[in-house]
C-alpha cells in the first residue's frame, strides 16, 4: 500500500481555513502591485504563479475544450509563525480593494496547535476578551429636580487628584506646628499614561507621547503625567524640564536605572514619581521580558546591556525577602535618593493579597499611593496563559481595598489607583469615573492610548498582538527604524492631546449631572449602578434594571 | 429648596418671629416640616440656669415617657424643670405623639470632678443612649438635643402650624438665638432626625440644596469612629460634624470651616499669603469638601453665628439688622420679616468666599474672605 504522499498530513497540518484570520484576496481587483506583500508583518503571504484553466466553448464549431493561461498571485501561508494576525495592513496599502483579512467565523484549530517549538505559546497585547465589567456600570445619582444644575461647559471644575500620601488632619497640624516632614504631593490629572517602556515602544511613540503630554501641561492645563516602565529615559529628558511629568518606573530588572541615578546631580526638577513595579496585571507574579528582536542598539545603549540579547525582569526584586522588607526598604531608599521630595509608591498586580500589600503601606510613612493593575492590563510580552487567565479583576480587588481603608477612616491617606482594561472598548472616560467613584483616586491606561494616539491595530479580537516581537506594522512597538519611521511623533502628540482633552469634557459631562465640581467623586459610590445583583452586593453599588 | 431662617439677638426673642419670617419664605419650600433651634433659652416661669443642661424631644408614648424618667433617673440626673407645651394635637399631623418635652436636669454629682470635656463627652452618649432606646422600641422615644442652653424641637407639617400646635406665640420660651429650617428631608426617608439643624456637642448647623458628597464625607466621619459621627439620616448632617470635626478635633478657629469645605483651587492658594499651609489643609481635609449649592449657617456654644456659601454661589443667603440684633435668611423677605427696621445698607449677600461671623456682642458682623490671611499664628 501507498500512502497518498500529496496530501500533508502531518499533526500540526493546517489550512488556511483553519487559521483565526484570513485573507480574502479578490483576484479579479487586484493589479498584483506587491504591496500587501511587502507591508505584511507576519509575511503571511506567499506570491505563486498559478495556472488557471480558462474554459473555452466555440458554439458555431460546436467543439469545447480548455486553454491555459499562467498568472502570479498570491496566497495566504498555513505554517502557524506566519498566520495572518488580522493587522489589516495589507487593505491599507492595496491601491484597489482587493484584499483584507477577515475573522474566521468557524471554529480555528489553530489554537490547538499553539504549542511549538518546545514553547508554549506568548504574545504581546492584550487579553482578547470583550466583555468588560466597568463598561455596565451607570452613573445614575443625578440631581435634576433639587438643586440650579451645573453647567458642564461654563462652571468651574476641579478635576485633579492627589499623587502622594496624604496625612491625617490631626497629623498635619502636628508636623506643620512642629516643622517636621510633610509627605511630598503632586496635582495631577486622574488618567495617567500607564507604564510602557522605551524598548517596548519605539523611540517616535515615546518622544510622541512625550510632547503630547508636555502641550497637555504646558498649554492647555491638563496635568498629565505619564510613567516610563521599566527600561528608564532618554538621558536628555532626564536632565530636562519635562521629568516634572514623567513617573520614573523601576522593576526588577533594574534596567536604565544606572543612567537614572547617574543623572540626579543634573535633574533640573524632580520627576513627578517613582513607581517600584512588583507586578503587572497582564502577567501577574510574572517578571517582564524584553525580547532580542527589540533590544536595539540605542536600547542596549540606555539600559546597559549588550544589542540583541533576550531582557527578562525576574518575578520579584531580588535583593529583597519579602513585601515588608521591600516596603521598607525600596519605598526609603528611593525617597531618600530624591531627599523625600518625590513620591515612591509599588504597582502590584490584582489579587487578593492586595489587601494585605495595602495594609501594609498604611504603616509606612514614607509609601505614596498603590497601583493596582487588574487583570485586563496590557503587556508587550507574556504567555498566553498568563494574559488570558491570571490575575483578579480591577473592580472589586480595588473596591476592596477601598472599603478596607474606608473602614480604619484613611480612605485616600494612600491613594489607590486602578489599572487594567481602563478604555478597553473605547469607554475611557465612563471606565475610569466608574473605578474613581469605587474609590480609585486616579487610573492608569495603556493600551487605551497606543489605540487612540498611535493607532495601535490591537483589538480585544485577537487582532495584530505582536508587540513582542518587534514587528509592530504602525511602528508603535518596534525599534526597526524602517517600521518606527511609519509613525510621526507630531501625530502621535496630536492625538494625545485630543484625547484627554476629550476626557476632560467627558469628565465634566459626568460629573456636573451628579452635581460634583469641586473635588473628584472618589468613592461616590452611591452614583454608581449595575444590572446586575451580584456585581452590586459584592461592589456594594446600587442594584438597577 | 428649604428655606433658612436664623435670627440672633442680644435680647432674648419669641421663636414664633422667626415662623413669621418662615411663613414669608412660604413659597420656596413645601411646608414638610419644621426643625428649630433655639440657642440662650429662657423660660417665662422658670429662671433657668446657664449651663444646666436641657434635654428636648418628642416621647410617642406614656411608656416611652416613663422609660425616659427611669433612665435619666438610674443615671443620676436629677429633673429640674420641665417645660409643659400647651400642645393643641389637633393641629399635628402626626398622630403617635405623646408628649414634647424640653426638661432642664441637674447633672449627676459624680461628674462633679469631671473635666469640661469629659462632661461634653457624657451629655452626648446620653443623649445618643436615649436616641439608641427609642430606636430599639419602635421608634417611640425621639431625643434631639442635651446640652446646655440649648432646646431643639423638630416637627412634621407646616412651620406655622407647628409653632400653633405647641403655641410657640405665648412667649412662654425664648431665646437668644433661633435657627428655623422649613423642610423635612426629602432626600432620602422622612424621618424626624433628618430634619434641619443638625447638632453635635453644642455645634449646629442647617443648609438649604444637597450635599452631593454626602457618601464619602460620610464614610470619612464614619471611619474616625467618634460616637458622635453617627445618624445622616440626611445628606446635611455631615455640615454639623465638619463644623464640629474643625473646630473640636482640630481645634481650628472657625475661618477654617469655610477653607475646609469649600477650598481654594490652586492658583488661588499659590497667590493667597498662607498658601503653602492652606494646600496642604486643602488636601488632608479634601474628603470633607462639600459638592453642591449649598448655604450653610451655624451656631456655636458660645452664641457666635456663621453664615457661608458653596463655591459656585449657586444659593442665596442674605444677612441684614442692627447692631445688638441680627437676622439671616435664604431668601432676603425672611431678613425682612424678621427685623423690618433695620438700616438695609447694612445688608449684605455673601459671595462664594466669605463668611459671615457674627460675634458673640453682635454689635456688627464680620465678612471674612477666604483670600484674607488665614488667623492662624502656625500657619503664617
Amino acid at each position: 500500500m501507498v500512502s497518498i504522499r500529496s496530501i500533508p498530513s502531518t499533526p500540526s497540518s493546517l489550512t488556511y481555513h483553519d487559521l483565526p484570520w484570513i485573507i480574502e484576496h479578490r483576484e479579479d481587483r487586484c493589479q498584483l502591485c506587491g504591496r500587501c506583500t511587502s507591508v505584511c508583518p507576519k509575511e503571511c503571504l506567499q506570491l505563486t504563479y498559478r495556472r488557471q484553466r480558462m474554459p473555452r466553448l466555440d458554439i458555431l464549431q460546436k467543439k469545447r475544450g480548455s486553454d491555459y493561461k499562467t498568472f502570479v498571485g498570491i496566497r495566504q501561508k498555513t505554517d502557524l509563525d506566519h498566520r495572518c494576525i488580522g493587522c489589516g495592513m495589507c487593505s491599507m496599502v492595496c491601491p484597489n480593494e482587493a484584499i483584507g483579512p477577515k475573522p474566521n467565523a468557524n471554529d480555528e484549530r489553530a489554537r490547538f496547535h499553539s504549542y511549538q517549538k518546545l514553547d508554549a505559546a506568548k504574545r504581546g497585547g492584550r487579553r482578547n476578551d470583550r466583555s468588560s465589567l466597568l463598561d455596565q456600570i451607570m452613573f445614575n445619582r443625578i440631581s435634576m429636580l433639587t438643586d440650579p444644575a451645573l453647567d458642564a461647559g461654563r462652571h468651574e471644575f476641579y478635576l485633579n487628584t492627589i499623587l502622594g500620601r496624604i496625612l491625617s488632619p490631626e497629623e498635619y497640624l502636628r508636623r506643620k506646628q512642629t516643622g517636621e516632614w510633610i509627605p511630598p504631593t503632586r496635582e495631577i490629572f486622574p488618567f495617567i499614561i500607564g507604564s510602557m517602556s522605551f524598548g517596548a515602544l519605539s523611540p517616535n511613540m515615546w518622544l510622541g507621547l512625550l510632547q503630547g503630554v508636555a502641550y497637555c501641561n504646558e498649554v492647555l492645563g491638563i496635568p498629565v503625567v505619564m510613567c516610563t516602565g521599566e527600561g528608564g529615559c532618554p538621558p536628555w529628558v532626564l536632565k530636562s524640564k519635562f521629568l516634572k511629568y514623567i513617573i520614573l518606573q523601576i522593576a526588577s530588572g533594574y534596567f536604565g536605572w544606572d543612567e537614572i541615578i547617574r543623572a540626579i546631580p543634573e535633574m533640573q526638577c524632580e520627576p513627578a514619581a517613582i513607581e517600584i513595579k512588583y507586578g503587572q496585571g497582564a502577567k501577574p507574579g510574572d517578571g517582564g521580558l524584553l525580547m532580542w528582536f527589540k533590544v536595539s542598539q540605542l536600547i542596549a545603549r540606555l539600559r546597559g546591556v549588550p544589542q540583541g540579547v533576550d531582557l527578562p525582569s525576574p518575578p520579584v526584586h531580588q535583593t529583597l525577602y519579602s513585601i515588608e522588607e521591600s516596603v521598607m526598604k525600596m519605598i526609603q531608599t528611593l525617597s531618600m535618593a530624591w531627599d523625600f521630595k518625590v513620591p515612591v509608591y509599588p504597582k502590584i498586580s490584582g489579587s487578593t493579597s492586595a489587601k494585605s500589600v495595602l495594609n501594609n503601606l498604611v504603616r509606612n510613612p514614607y509609601a505614596a499611593a498603590l497601583l493596582i493593575d487588574g487583570v485586563d492590563g496590557g503587556t508587550g510580552a507574556a504567555y498566553n496563559i498568563s494574559m488570558q487567565a491570571t490575575g483578579h479583576p480591577i473592580a472589586s480587588n480595588l473596591r476592596e481595598c477601598y472599603l478596607d481603608l474606608v473602614a480604619q477612616g484613611k480612605q485616600n491617606e494612600i491613594p489607590l489607583f486602578a489599572a487594567g482594561g481602563v478604555g478597553k472598548n473605547g469607554n475611557v472616560a465612563q471606565n475610569g469615573m466608574a473605578l474613581i467613584m469605587l474609590g480609585a483616586s486616579g487610573v492608569h491606561i495603556g493600551k487605551y492610548i497606543m489605540q487612540a494616539a498611535a493607532g495601535c491595530l490591537g483589538s480585544e479580537k485577537d487582532r495584530c498582538n505582536v508587540c513582542n516581537v518587534g514587528i509592530c506594522p504602525k511602528g508603535i512597538t518596534s525599534q526597526n527604524p524602517k517600521l518606527y519611521r511609519r509613525l510621526n511623533p507630531d501625530d502621535v502628540a496630536q492625538r494625545v492631546v485630543d484625547v484627554f482633552s476629550g476626557i476632560r469634557i467627558e469628565m465634566k459631562k459626568i460629573m456636573a449631572p451628579l452635581g460634583r465640581s469641586q473635588c473628584l467623586p472618589i468613592g461616590m459610590s452611591d452614583a454608581l449602578g449595575i444590572a446586575d445583583k451580584d456585581v452590586a452586593d459584592k461592589l456594594q453599588i446600587k442594584y438597577v434594571c | 429648596m428649604c428655606r433658612l431662617a436664623m435670627k440672633t439677638a442680644s435680647e432674648p426673642f419669641s421663636p414664633y418671629s422667626v415662623l413669621q419670617a418662615m411663613e414669608a419664605m412660604q413659597e420656596g419650600y413645601d411646608g414638610s416640616g419644621l426643625g428649630l433651634l433655639l440657642r440662650g433659652v429662657t423660660f417665662a416661669d422658670y429662671k433657668y440656669k446657664s449651663g444646666d443642661p436641657i434635654l428636648s424631644g418628642i416621647a410617642h408614648t406614656e411608656s416611652a415617657l416613663y422609660r425616659l424618667n427611669d433612665y435619666m433617673q438610674d443615671k443620676g440626673f436629677t429633673l429640674k424643670y420641665d417645660h409643659e407645651f400647651d400642645t393643641d394635637f389637633s393641629l399635628v399631623e402626626a398622630k403617635d405623639r405623646h408628649q414634647y418635652f424640653v426638661r432642664v436636669y441637674n447633672t449627676p454629682s459624680s461628674w462633679d470632678s469631671f473635666t469640661q470635656e469629659q462632661i461634653d463627652q457624657e451629655l452626648m452618649l446620653t443623649r445618643l443612649a436615649l436616641r439608641k432606646n427609642g430606636e430599639e422600641n419602635n421608634g417611640d422615644l425621639t431625643v434631639f438635643g442635651f446640652w446646655p442652653d440649648v432646646a431643639i424641637i423638630k416637627e412634621v407639617g407646616w412651620p406655622l402650624t407647628i409653632g400653633d400646635a405647641l403655641r410657640l406665640s405665648d412667649n412662654r420660651i425664648s431665646s437668644r438665638i433661633c435657627m428655623a429650617q422649613g423642610r423635612q428631608n426629602t432626600n432620602y426617608g422622612i424621618n424626624l432626625y433628618a430634619c434641619h439643624p443638625f447638632f453635635v456637642q453644642g455645634i449646629a448647623t442647617m443648609t438649604n440644596g444637597e450635599n452631593t458628597a454626602f457618601i464619602p464625607i460620610k464614610e470619612y466621619l464614619s471611619g474616625v469612629h467618634w460616637p458622635g459621627y453617627t445618624g445622616y439620616q440626611s445628606d446635611s448632617e455631615v455640615f454639623a460634624h465638619i463644623l464640629h470635626y474643625v473646630i473640636r478635633k482640630l481645634k481650628l478657629p472657625l475661618e477654617a470651616y469655610k477653607h475646609v469645605i469649600t477650598p481654594l483651587n490652586s492658583v488661588e492658594l499659590s497667590n493667597h499669603p498662607q498658601g503653602d499651609f492652606l494646600k496642604g489643609l486643602r488636601d488632608v481635609c479634601r474628603r470633607l469638601i462639600i459638592d453642591g449649592p449649598n448655604c450653610v449657617m451655624g451656631t456655636l456654644p458660645d452664641e457666635t453665628t456663621i453664615m457661608c456659601m458653596d463655591s459656585k454661589k449657586l444659593r442665596p443667603a442674605t444677612i441684614g439688622g442692627n447692631p445688638g440684633e441680627w437676622a439671616l435668611a435664604s431668601e432676603m423677605c425672611g431678613v425682612d420679616a424678621m427685623i423690618p427696621e433695620r438700616d438695609k445698607s447694612l445688608d449684605f449677600q455673601p459671595m462664594r468666599e466669605n463668611s459671615i461671623i457674627v460675634p458673640p456682642d453682635r454689635k456688627e458682623y464680620k465678612i471674612w474672605s477666604q483670600f484674607d490671611p488665614f488667623p492662624l499664628h502656625q500657619a503664617a
